[in-house]
């Protein structure tokens, strides 16, 4: 179960406004977050992430506060077993593949079996700069899932990659997430997106919650 | 014409404890100014800078009251070394390291500014820590920023001329740098020498200005 209470002030453009997001979602779900630029989507990731720091509130994750401004502690980043894929995948330019996951966990069977996972035997040896974005994008997820995350956190994974790529790594993302049966939270714009690949869906507005649902399909 | 290359030896020495010295006390501070959001960097990077638009007599004369066997650091390195930090290498090595710390700063901290905040941020949520980011992805990923700060410092170890003779002297195999030894050459009127000495040190530093650039370029085609 991960539950957050967070609260921030952010500034979009000259205005500022508050965010302020509660919810709580049950172990192995699918949560998609959608809403217009500025509305405190990718800042809940970053939260979440412990990249950014909510001014007050709280983050809980399978019983274990990660975040709780009563008692003014604070879990960096490195120490959150969270996985994160970001927007532009983030790869490591220096570092093959086989690489980027070894770095995230030095675990040879491991990175061979999530090689496998996201169908990337063939590239193991490839650096970044050799890959489409299609191939980025599993590498970024593959990496993710490395250190057995409790938390997969996907900053609009898609949205660099053209339309028919989209849909096929949108379902295998799906695939990969029911098959490791990790809680994950996908940021995305596409509402058709988040409606076919996710459990449950938050619409974020000016940082308040207009609505959470389970999509319609 | 008999060319003496004992100040070859002492300048390339020189350099390369200069460059070495500044290489890992620059990294940390590169790596604090360039990710610190406190005005206190600002404070401090500028007076660590000073030695860009400072005369190099003047730093030059500070750093001799600063290292005289009387001043604070000379009179600290004669009890516990037992000899002198004027006049000798060690004290060249402190004044260069001095002088050509903005050029190996001002470079490396281009680099890690260079260095997407996405591959910093990635790193931390892999679970690692500042040490293991600064060599494992920044380092490798900021390879002309780094290149360009051993260069430019080795470079201006080597020419640097006014700081050297103020606290080190001309002492033959131990101070005497070749910048030196053009100078004493044309001071000599012996011009040969002079032209000879000059010309090895444009063609090493031509040669490493184009090493700098070549990568530059190879790493903008990446």
């Amino acid at each position: 179960m991960l539950s957050f209470c967070i609260e921030k002030r952010l500034r979009a453009g000259d205005r500022h406004f508050d965010l302020e997001l509660e919810y709580a979602l049950p172990r192995g779900a699918f949560l998609g977050v959608r809403g217009p630029s500025g509305s405190g989507k990718t800042t809940l990731v970053r939260c979440l992430a412990g990249l950014a720091r909510p001014d007050g509130g709280y983050i809980e994750c399978e019983g274990h506060r990660w975040f709780d401004s009563s008692r003014r502690s604070c879990l960096g980043a490195r120490r959150r077993p969270i996985g994160l894929v970001f927007q532009d995948y983030a790869l490591f330019p220096n570092m093959t593949v086989l690489g980027n996951l070894l770095y995230a966990r030095n675990d040879p069977e491991r990175a061979r079996e999530l090689l496998e996972l996201t169908r990337l035997t063939g590239e193991a040896r490839q650096f970044p700069s050799e890959l489409s974005g299609g191939q980025r994008q599993r590498v970024a997820l593959a990496r993710a899932l490395a250190r057995g995350p409790e938390l997969l956190l996907l900053d609009e994974p898609l949205s660099a990659l053209d339309e028919e790529l989209r849909e096929g790594l949108g379902d295998e993302l799906r695939r990969v997430q029911l098959e490791t049966g990790i809680t994950a939270i996908m940021v995305s714009h596409s509402r058709a997106e988040i409606n076919r690949l996710c459990d449950e869906v938050l619409e974020l507005r000016a940082g308040r919650i207009d609505g959470a649902q389970r999509p319609v399909l | 014409m008999s060319l003496d290359f004992a100040p070859f030896l002492v300048s390339a020495r020189l350099a390369a404890w200069v460059t070495g010295i500044l290489l890992c006390l620059c990294f940390p501070l590169a790596w604090l100014f360039s990710r610190s959001r406190g005005r206190w960097a600002i404070w401090v990077e500028s007076l660590v800078c000073l030695p860009l638009v400072l005369s190099p007599t003047v730093l030059g004369f500070y750093l001799l009251v600063f290292i005289s066997p009387r001043g604070p650091l000379g009179s600290a390195f004669q009890s516990l070394f037992g000899s002198r930090l004027a006049f000798s290498f060690a004290g060249i090595v402190l004044g260069e390291c001095v002088s050509s710390l903005p050029f190996m700063l001002t470079a490396l901290k281009t680099g890690i500014a260079g260095v997407p905040e996405a591959l910093f941020e990635a790193s931390y949520s892999l679970g690692k820590g500042r040490l293991e980011t600064a060599f494992r992805v920044v380092l490798p990923n900021m390879r002309s920023g780094l290149f360009a700060g051993l260069v430019t410092t080795f470079a201006h170890a080597i020419g640097e001329f006014g700081i050297v003779l103020m606290i080190g002297g001309s002492i033959p195999g131990v101070t005497k740098t070749v910048s030196i030894a053009v100078y004493e050459r044309v001071e000599a009127l012996d011009f040969a020498n002079a032209q000879v000495y000059s010309i090895i040190l444009v063609v090493a530093s031509y040669v490493g200005i184009f090493m700098l650039n070549n990568l530059k370029r190879r790493e903008g085609r990446r």
